[in-house]
């Protein structure tokens, strides 16, 4: 596997560095900018681009979740959408609550309730009337869910194909969960027809760009976390069991605590991500769950690039962008588009586009050479990883 | 008209008076009889030419009196009445038309007619003639000579619980030798009883329903048992009571009874599609370490080749076409076989070692396999008829009906699972296959083509999803996401079970299955899977290997 060795990125560095600060200038300063330019501009950035732009940011944090416990640690989860979804219901459980007496019943429940004729909030709707509380719960209710699932699976040592499996049995469980309307998060429909947050009315630019800024903030702050993490001694324990558990084993390292925190770290980035998107999306329902989400978040990351935080992150844009601009041009053929990008990438650029500058360069230098690359690749294609 | 021959013996010359006034009465009922014979036949012809009458009172009053002359004969044009069949023409004569339209037989005889379609005219109804139909209809279907017809007319009866049927009932019961018409009847008549007011017949009444009847009149008997609010019992009788209470225990046991058994045959259904879909998987992951995410796919693929055969068979075979099935078996078998060696020589053999990317590769697949079949078919489903021969069911209670789709995927993934068990035991391929699962590096360097077995391999976990393909198709509607539905299903019994054990994996789809039906009427179907899924995870944790995990040296890898 081509992960980038820590060494070749510490001689990168510097230019990382400018690399992140001139596309958080770009995130931070020009598309705000462009989107303030009168209307007749022809710089202008329509006003719906940029809940568009700050939902592929929320992706992107996911992204970034998803290469720390896939790309660097080497566990597949299918079943991050879960935890997206998750912070995006205790965001979304705020918003109705701030919606008040104005929904279509004008009733101080949720119109929801009104509708199976409940007559008082259920339990675990207390509290969700503050901002504070939902932020808090956005982040420990995905934090938490992760920690007992991965206590339990990395504690009987479930690892590779069985732990996707197992957590894509979650995301199916929990999905059929929300399903229901008697669950109480709306059912079928979600949580839907947000007026504001935090007294800002979310029809109005102001309010979007406000969040819009706040989801690039986030990401750069999940980027720094992430690029801490794996900086530190921490991220060499974590490869280590990406490429050899046992021998980490045999050396005395306790895998399961580390796996059991970056796995728990990813969550808590998931339900922060989920909570920028509810509002900005203006809904959240079941459907964010179904299984088909959670692998596609592993796309995202193969095709910017496993083992490089920036690469994950370009990835979501990529794969996503794609799908705005097909399912508006040539809705048919997605799907096909789709699934040649998973079959191509896994086949063909397991590095994803972070590596293509690598294998164009593989490319050009001597036959012989690539034999002996391939030749020493082989040992960590080992099969006895299933 | 024995009457007309009266014995010999009665002529005794001499034999004084009584003897000659018993001959005289014979001789009066016998003439009596024969007039009244003859003038009922005529009451029927003219009840009966009354039902092509334009109105709809003197329709009203035929039905009734045919309803009255209890002859089978006019049942036929009472049903075709009350379909809006029954056509008369100018001349009175009634004809029926047929459900297709265009021919016509007599109303009376039930031969075919012909008669000029300009002259018909289709008697009108209303709902005060559908009312008098009904009764009438149900009391002619209940002497009619076939089983069948008696006992679904008992059925409705049983269902109606009107109170001017009792009569009819009674005099059904006189002459019923059907054992199942019977009951249908006597649980007819005993609601009706316990609904009058005579107590000797409501105390039968209770007895019946508690020996013939189901859910569906334990709340009559429960209404014997309720309380006024002071506390005193609704029903004064308290014998009555007492056998009430019987009588609903005994439905209640029955009904248990019913429900465990309708329940664990419908999770033996649900466990043999499990096990279609998941053996194949299964015998893969087993022998590859590789989860095949567009496996989903090779269901519904054998699925939709079912219904493409069944539309080969309309237009050329059509009179095999009840067959078609039996052709679609090997069909789905070669198509989903090829599929997945094309896959396996496409895609995965370059990817092994590396299961994760495996799982996404194959996920790819299944996005195009499915885009490509919504594309073809379109998105909507697609309706598989069954053949004539797997439609209906077998009753094994009253109420509860085995559809025969269903006993038929039982016994076809039976049947299926001992040739997957046989070829993995007693075929070259299959030793091999055995072989490369336990180790695929000693097995190499046996001489076995490891790669080339990969091939078959996955061509024949793919042609059994096929075939489990062609058993859904029988039973649930055909559509691009099929698959879907059954994926997650299937790997949870793949990792139920353990690899490289087919036990494991008939135990785990079996388990699944049943215990999935028998909570559904308890907590709901979602909750269900829901409590299934999350003791599966459970499980996991327990036991990593699935339920007959391999021992000693193949469990290291």
């Amino acid at each position: 596997m081509s992960h980038a060795n820590p060494l070749n990125e510490h001689m990168h560095t510097r230019r990382q560095w400018w690399l992140v600060a001139a596309l958080a200038a770009l995130g931070l300063m020009v598309i705000p900018g462009l989107n303030m330019l009168p209307e007749s501009s022809p710089l202008w950035l329509p006003d719906f681009l940029v809940p568009l732009l700050g939902k592929f940011i929320c992706y992107a944090i996911v992204a970034l979740a998803m290469d720390l416990i896939w790309g660097y640690t080497g566990i597949l989860s299918l079943g991050h959408g879960v935890f997206f979804a998750l912070g995006g219901y205790a965001m979304g459980m705020y918003l109705m609550r701030s919606i008040g007496g104005e929904g279509v019943y004008a009733s101080e429940l949720p119109d929801f309730m009104v509708f199976l004729d409940w007559k008082e909030l259920p339990w675990f709707w207390w509290g969700f009337d503050r901002f504070g509380f939902a932020a808090f719960m956005a982040l420990a209710i995905p934090g938490a869910l992760a920690y007992v699932f991965g206590w339990f699976a990395f504690r009987s040592r479930i690892k590779g194909v069985y732990f996707a499996i197992i957590t894509q049995a979650m995301t199916f469980a929990l999905m059929l969960l929300f399903f229901r309307n008697n669950t109480g998060f709306g059912g079928n429909n979600g949580l839907t027809d947000f007026k504001r947050i935090l007294g800002f009315s979310l029809q109005e630019p102001s309010t979007r760009l406000g969040l819009y800024t706040a989801s690039v903030l986030a990401l750069i702050g999940s980027y720094l976390l992430c690029r801490f993490i794996i900086r530190s001694k921490l991220g060499r324990v974590l490869a280590a069991i990406r490429d050899e558990e046992d021998k980490v084993l045999f050396t005395g390292y306790d895998s399961l605590q580390y796996k059991l925190f970056v796995w728990t770290v990813s969550a808590l980035l998931c339900g922060m991500a989920g909570a920028l998107y509810t509002p900005q999306v203006g809904i959240i329902n079941p459907s964010e769950m179904v299984p088909a989400n959670s692998i596609e978040m592993a796309i995202w990351v193969a095709v910017g690039g496993r083992g490089t935080l920036i690469g994950a992150a370009g990835g979501a844009f990529l794969v996503n962008g794609a799908k705005s601009w097909f399912t508006v041009a040539a809705p048919e053929t997605w799907l096909y588009v789709l699934g040649a990008i998973f079959i191509t990438v896994t086949l063909f650029l397991p590095g994803g586009v972070a590596s293509l500058r690598s294998r164009i360069r593989d490319l050009r230098t001597h036959q012989t050479q690539r034999a002996a690359q391939k030749a020493d690749a082989k040992p960590a294609a080992d099969r006895s990883q299933a | 008209m024995q009457g007309l021959v009266p014995p010999r013996f009665h002529w005794i010359p001499g034999g004084g008076s009584p003897v000659k006034h018993i001959t005289t009465a014979w001789l009066a009922a016998a003439i009596l009889l024969l007039a009244s014979a003859f003038s009922a036949s005529a009451d029927f012809e003219s009840a009966f030419l009354g039902l092509g009458s334009s109105s709809r009172n003197t329709v009203r009053e035929s039905v009734g009196e045919l309803a009255e002359l209890n002859d089978g004969r006019a049942l036929a044009a009472l049903e075709a009445l009350q379909r809006k069949r029954l056509r008369a023409d100018d001349t009175g004569r009634l004809f029926i038309e047929s459900e297709a339209g265009g021919s016509f037989v007599d109303a009376l005889s039930g031969e075919l007619a012909q008669p000029k379609p300009e002259s018909l005219r289709t008697p009108r109804i209303n709902n005060r003639l559908r009312r008098a139909l009904k009764p009438a209809i149900a009391q002619l279907q209940l002497r009619s000579a076939d089983r069948d017809v008696r006992l679904a007319a008992a059925e409705t009866l049983r269902q109606r619980k009107s109170p001017s049927a009792a009569g009819l009932i009674r005099a059904a019961l006189e002459e019923e030798n059907d054992s199942s018409v019977r009951d249908a009847l006597l649980v007819a008549l005993a609601q009706i009883d316990l609904a009058g007011d005579v107590p000797a017949l409501r105390r039968t009444a209770v007895e019946n329903l508690g020996r013939l009847g189901d859910r569906a009149q334990r709340s009559q008997l429960a209404a014997l048992l309720e309380k006024n609010a002071d506390g005193s019992p609704q029903e004064a009788d308290e014998e009555l009571r007492n056998q009430a209470r019987q009588a609903l225990a005994r439905i209640d046991r029955g009904a248990f009874f019913v429900d465990v058994a309708a329940n664990f045959f419908y999770g033996l259904s649900l466990a043999s599609i499990l096990l279609l879909a998941a053996l194949g998987l299964a015998i893969t992951f087993g022998l590859m370490g590789v989860i095949n995410m567009a496996h989903g796919e090779m269901l519904m693929i054998g699925a939709y080749t079912t219904y493409v055969m069944l539309g080969l068979f309309e237009t050329y075979l059509p009179s095999l076409l009840q067959g078609y099935i039996l052709a679609a078996i090997p069909a789905a078998f070669v198509v989903c076989g090829s599929l997945g060696m094309l896959m396996e020589r496409g895609v995965i053999r370059f990817l092994y070692g590396r299961p994760l990317e495996t799982l996404l590769a194959t996920w790819g697949i299944s996005l195009i396999l499915i885009q490509t079949v919504r594309l073809i078919f379109g998105a909507q489903n697609v309706e598989v008829e069954n053949p004539d021969w797997l439609s209906g069911g077998y009753e094994i209670f009253r109420g509860v009906v085995l559809p025969w789709s269903r006993i038929f995927i039982v016994i076809f993934a039976g049947f299926t699972v001992t040739v997957v068990w046989l070829a993995l035991q007693r075929t070259p391929l299959g030793l091999h296959i055995r072989a490369v699962t336990q180790n695929r590096e000693m097995a190499a360097s046996l001489g076995i083509a490891t790669s080339r077995i990969d091939m078959w391999t996955f061509g024949l976990g793919s042609a059994i999803a096929g075939l489990g393909g062609v058993a859904l198709s029988q039973i649930t509607n055909v559509g691009p996401e099929l698959g879907q539905a059954y994926i997650v299903d299937s790997f949870m019994v793949v990792v139920l079970g353990g690899v490289g054990k087919l036990a494991g994996t008939v135990t785990a789809a079996l388990g699944l299955g049943v215990v999935n039906k028998f909570l559904e009427p308890v907590s709901g179907a979602v909750l269900g899977k829901i409590f299934v899924l999350g003791f599966l995870i459970l499980f996991i944790q327990r036991r990593p290997q699935g339920i007959f995990a391999l021992s000693g040296r193949a469990a290291e890898s």
